[in-house]
């Protein structure tokens, strides 16, 4: 029987549920402290023991990516690997990954400096939505709806001591209604789907931001996008975050990496942690 | 199970299913610990590290 690691930094609800859920499958399974291990070029897998297949579930993006990194080096299969770990940590790269699959994506607009970002928002119009290029839970998504708020923004990211605070990733404000849509995605199926609304006083629908989760029926259309836009960032298991624009139907804006699903377990009737370990364990008899 | 506070002395609270890498946060002071270790009558509290700029999916 395969042995499945889960990786952590922090445990939370997610960590909690997928060990549990592992033990009651009668998965064996075991709970490691990303920040306690350490790997030399000159290691080898057996220097460790971390089971057949890791769930990489930490909630530093860069902890968790280097990791998984030196994890592939040596030869274990990790969830999700490098790979999608690393187009999905970053809106620039999902949005192009996104964009060249034809899945339909808001419009997004990229400038390399204050001055170009600032003369392409005069030209496109507002209202725009600038949002960094790496970064979760909504932190940094700034709405712009006036010229004199646009410009102070860009200044104060201008002023950002960090490089990736200088790519601006400029993206039309859809027209929707005041909530979005988040699939779990795992392997080639759909586990769930949520409506995510905004918590109050709030435009951002992120559950960490307060957002309240209602479940949502998972039609033909949303199952297709968010398998393909799944598929399109390298697949494994992700949170495919969608809108309802009201010109064009659903569009997706986001594919999570570490999939938090606390606010989708609390109204799913599916059971998505069970998903996530029948995934993991079929990855490790590969 | 209950801990000392590293910050000001009260009283945390550990409720019995919390498990190794969980945050604990202080009723008093608010601050926050991560179960180091944890034994059927013992637990180890080290200050958790605060949430960084790339925390999330």
């Amino acid at each position: 029987m395969a042995e499945v690691c889960i990786i952590y930094d922090k445990v939370r609800f997610e960590e909690k549920a997928l060990y549990d859920k592992a033990l009651e499958k009668g998965v064996k399974a075991q709970m490691v402290d990303a920040k306690g291990i350490t790997v030399s070029t000159e290691s080898k897998k057996s220097d460790f023991s971390l089971g057949d297949v890791i769930m990489q579930r930490s909630v530093s993006h860069y902890r968790g990516l280097y990791l998984t990194a030196c994890l592939e080096f040596l030869d274990f299969p990790v969830i999700n690997t490098f790979s999608t770990a690393e187009i999905c940590g970053n809106k620039l790269v999902t949005s192009l990954a996104l964009a060249k699959n034809n899945i339909p994506t808001p419009k997004t607009q990229l400038a390399f400096s204050a001055e170009t970002a600032i003369e392409m928002i005069r030209k496109t119009g507002l209202p725009l939505v600038l949002k960094p290029i790496v970064g979760s839970w909504g932190r940094g998504v700034f709405p712009l709806r006036d010229e004199e708020t646009a410009n102070m923004i860009v200044e104060m990211r201008e002023e950002n001591d960090s490089p990736l605070a200088r790519i601006y990733y400029v993206q039309e404000m859809i027209d929707r209604p005041p909530r979005d849509v988040r699939c779990i995605v795992v392997g080639e199926q759909v586990v769930t789907a949520i409506y995510r609304y905004s918590g109050e006083g709030e435009w951002r629908t992120n559950v960490a931001r307060g957002g309240k989760a209602e479940l949502a029926p998972v039609t033909k259309e949303l199952e297709d996008l968010a398998l393909r836009a799944a598929k399109a960032v390298g697949g494994g298991i992700v949170g495919v975050d969608l809108m309802e624009d009201k010109a064009r139907g659903l569009v997706v804006h986001e594919v999570n990496n570490t999939v938090e699903f606390r606010g989708a377990a609390s109204v799913s009737v599916n059971d998505i942690p069970g998903a996530m370990i029948d995934y993991a364990v079929g990855i490790a008899k590969k | 199970m209950k801990k000392e506070c590293q910050e000001c002395g009260a009283d945390i609270s550990i409720p019995e299913d919390a498990v190794v890498g969980e945050i604990v946060t202080c009723p008093d002071c608010g601050g926050d610990f991560e179960i180091a270790t944890k034994a059927a009558d013992k637990v180890e509290l080290k200050p958790a590290e605060t949430v960084g700029e790339d925390w999330g999916q």
